[in-house]
C-alpha cells in the first residue's frame, strides 16, 4: 500500500462502465444480447479528439492499467511502468484508454456474470469470444467515448494480436499500431502449453464441468497450475537462474516435498495471488482466444495478403529471450508489413527477462518507445 | 540540411526522386531522413544498434533492427530501386554474398567502401609497417569491425567475378574537396570511394 502516491503516478483513479443493448454477433455463431464493458480512461481528451490511445490487455491483464484505486490499494495498475504523467504512454499528452476484454471477470461481461436468460452466472455457457469479436466490442466503445480515430492503438502479447486485428478489421480508426512482443498466431508449442493449462483446470474435481460457483466452491488447484505453467514459460531460462538459482528456503534439502528451492515459492506464490483474484471459467476463454487468432487463415495464411488493408504506421517490438512469442514472430509481421510498403519500423530489445519483458522499464525498450511515442503526440493537436 | 559525410550528397545525386530505398546499415537514419524531406523518396533502413534505432525513429524514419549477417531474406526480389550500403560492406562477414543480395531486392545497388589503397594507408603499410590508421579507418587492427577491406581495384574485380556493372564511380575525401589527382588516381587519393551498379544484362 503506497503511503503516499508516487509523483510520477497517474494517482487515485476510478473505472466506468458502459452498457450495450445492441446485440454483437460473435464469431462462433452465437449472439451476445447485451453486455457491458468496464473501463478506465487517464488524461484528457483535446478538443479536436485526436490524442486518443487504446491500450489492449494479455491473458490476465485488466482496465486498470495505471494509478491506484485507494490508499489502501497494494498494488497499481499492470502497466503502471509505463503508462502516467511523463511516461512513455505520457498521460499528460495523451488520453490513454483501457479496458476489460469480453469474457474477463474485472467487470466487463463474462463467465462470471449473470446470464439474464437464466438469473444465473453464465459459467460454461458464457460463448467462446475470439480477437475479432474483442475488437468489434472495443469499436463500439470508441463510439460511446466519441472518438472517430485512435492515435495509436497499443498491446503486449494477446494485447498486440488486438492491435494487428484492429488494424485489419478497422483500417481508418488508427493513426498507429504498436505490437508488442506477440505473434500473427501461436504455434503448435504456445497451443500446447495452453492446452495443459486448460486440462489443469478443467480435470480438477471442484470445476463441475464450470459450474463450480453454484457449487460455492473454485477449481483452485487446476487454476494454480495453469497460472504455474504460463508463469514459467513468460520467463526465460537466464532470468530464473538469476532471480532463484538452486537457492534453498531454509538453507538443506528436507528429502519431502514442502517448499525447498526458492523457485518452488515463488510458483506457489504467484499461483496463491492469482486463484484469489482471476477466474477459472475466464483462463479458459483467454486461452481459446490465442489458440483461435490467425487473421490470415481466411487468405490462404498468407499474412501479406490480410494486411493489405491496413494503412496505419506500425510500431513492432519484440524482446531477444522471449521464447514464447520470439522475435521470430515479430520478423514475420514486419515482413508482411513492409511486403505492404507500410510505414514500419521494429526494435528488438537485448533483455533476458523473457516474454514478461513487455511490462517491465527497460532502458532500451523506454527509449525506442518514448521515441516512436514522440512522433504519435507530434501528430496530434496541441 | 547539409550532410555530416562527404559520400551522401554523392548518393542524394545518385538517386532519382520518389524512389523505393532500403539503406543497408543506415546509422542515425541522417540519409533517409535527408532522402525523404528533400527527394520524396520512401522505403527502409536496417541498423543493428540500439543507440542508432532510437535515433532513426526519433528522425521519424522507418528503422528495421536487424543483423545484416542474417541476410535480407525478408525482403522480396525487386522491392526496391536503390539498396545503399554505405561504409559497411568492409563490417560484414560476407561481403561477395550481400553484393548479390542487394541485387536481389533491388534493381540498383549503391556500395561506399573506405579505400585500402589510398595513400596514406599505403604510406603507413608500406613505409611505416604497420596496419593504416587514419579518419576513415579510425581503430586499431585488433578492435576494428573492419574485417573485410579492399582497394578500388580489388571492388571492381569482384563486380566483375559477380557479374555486377559498375554504372558510376566516384572518390571522395573527407574535406569534401576535389583535385585533378582524385580524378585520374582515384585508387591512391581517394579515401572513400562510390559506386552504383546492377546486374549485368546477360
Amino acid at each position: 500500500m503506497p503511503e503516499t502516491i508516487p509523483q510520477d503516478s497517474i494517482g487515485l483513479v476510478k473505472s466506468s462502465t458502459f452498457h450495450f443493448d445492441q446485440p454483437l454477433s460473435l464469431d462462433c455463431g452465437e449472439i451476445l444480447d447485451s453486455y457491458e464493458l468496464v473501463y478506465e480512461t487517464y488524461g484528457e481528451l483535446n478538443e479536436s479528439r485526436d490524442n486518443a490511445i487504446l491500450v489492449c490487455h494479455a491473458l490476465s491483464g485488466t482496465h486498470h492499467l495505471a494509478g491506484y484505486y485507494s490508499m489502501e490499494d497494494r498494488k497499481p495498475g499492470w502497466w503502471e511502468s509505463l503508462v502516467g504523467p511523463g511516461k512513455v504512454i505520457d498521460t499528460n499528452r495523451f488520453y490513454v484508454v483501457g479496458v476489460n476484454n469480453l469474457g474477463g471477470c474485472n467487470g466487463s461481461t463474462g463467465p462470471k456474470s449473470i446470464n439474464p436468460k437464466t438469473n444465473k452466472p453464465y459459467g460454461p455457457d458464457f460463448p467462446i469470444v475470439t480477437v475479432s469479436d474483442w475488437v468489434e466490442s472495443q469499436s463500439r466503445l470508441t463510439q460511446k467515448l466519441g472518438i472517430k480515430q485512435w492515435a495509436a492503438v497499443i498491446g503486449g502479447s494477446l494485447g498486440g494480436m488486438q492491435v494487428l486485428q484492429w488494424a485489419i478489421d478497422f483500417p481508418d480508426s488508427l493513426r498507429h499500431a504498436i505490437v508488442i512482443a506477440a505473434a500473427s498466431k501461436l504455434t503448435a508449442q504456445n497451443i500446447a502449453f495452453n492446452e495443459v493449462a486448460r486440462q489443469a483446470i478443467r480435470t480438477d474435481p471442484a470445476f463441475h464441468e464450470g459450474h463450480y460457483y453454484e457449487h460455492n466452491t473454485i477449481p483452485e488447484s487446476g487454476l494454480r497450475i495453469a497460472r504455474m505453467l504460463g508463469h514459467l514459460t513468460y520467463m526465460s531460462d537466464d532470468i530464473m537462474a538469476e532471480k532463484f538459482g538452486r537457492a534453498l528456503r531454509e538453507g538443506s534439502i528436507n528429502f519431502d516435498y514442502g517448499i525447498e528451492f526458492q523457485v518452488e515459492s515463488y510458483l506457489r506464490h504467484q499461483a496463491d495471488s492469482f486463484v484469489g483474484t482471476f477466474d477459472a471459467n475466464t483462463y479458459l476463454l483467454m486461452t481459446k482466444a490465442l489458440d483461435y487468432f490467425d487473421p490470415a487463415a481466411s487468405s490462404g495464411s498468407d499474412l501479406s495478403a490480410v494486411l493489405e488493408k491496413a494503412s496505419a504506421d506500425f510500431f513492432v517490438i519484440s524482446f531477444t529471450s522471449d521464447w514464447r512469442f520470439s522475435p521470430q514472430r515479430s520478423h514475420e509481421i514486419v515482413k508482411a508489413l513492409h511486403d505492404n510498403d507500410l510505414n514500419v519500423s521494429y526494435a528488438e530489445i537485448e533483455s533476458h527477462h523473457g516474454h514478461d519483458a513487455f511490462l517491465l522499464a527497460l532502458p532500451q525498450y523506454l527509449s525506442v518507445f518514448s521515441a516512436y511515442m514522440d512522433r504519435v503526440a507530434s501528430e496530434c493537436t496541441e | 540540411m547539409s550532410l555530416s559525410r562527404s559520400d551522401f550528397q554523392v548518393i542524394c545525386d545518385w538517386i532519382k526522386p520518389n524512389s523505393r530505398v532500403l539503406d543497408l546499415g543506415c546509422g542515425n537514419g541522417e540519409l533517409l531522413q535527408e532522402l525523404s524531406i528533400n527527394q520524396g523518396v520512401s522505403g527502409y533502413g536496417i541498423e543493428i544498434d540500439d543507440k542508432n534505432i532510437s535515433q532513426c525513429i526519433k528522425a521519424g524514419i522507418n528503422v528495421i533492427q536487424r543483423d545484416l549477417d542474417l541476410g535480407l531474406s525478408d525482403f522480396d526480389e525487386d522491392s526496391f530501386d536503390f539498396v545503399i550500403l554505405s561504409l559497411t560492406l568492409q563490417a560484414s562477414n560476407y561481403p561477395h554474398r550481400l553484393l548479390g543480395e542487394m541485387l536481389r531486392v533491388g534493381a540498383e545497388g549503391i556500395v561506399t567502401i573506405p579505400n585500402f589503397g589510398y595513400i596514406t594507408s599505403r604510406i603507413q603499410l608500406g613505409l611505416g609497417g604497420r596496419m593504416p590508421v587514419n579518419k576513415t579507418l579510425p581503430l586499431e587492427w585488433y578492435n576494428t569491425t573492419n574485417i573485410h577491406l579492399c582497394t578500388l581495384k580489388d571492388f571492381e574485380e569482384l563486380c566483375d567475378k559477380l557479374g555486377i556493372e559498375i554504372l558510376e564511380q566516384r572518390a571522395v575525401r573527407h574535406n569534401h574537396k576535389a583535385g585533378p589527382g582524385l580524378k585520374l588516381f582515384p585508387n591512391l587519393f581517394g579515401e572513400i570511394a562510390l559506386y552504383r551498379f546492377r546486374k549485368k544484362t546477360s
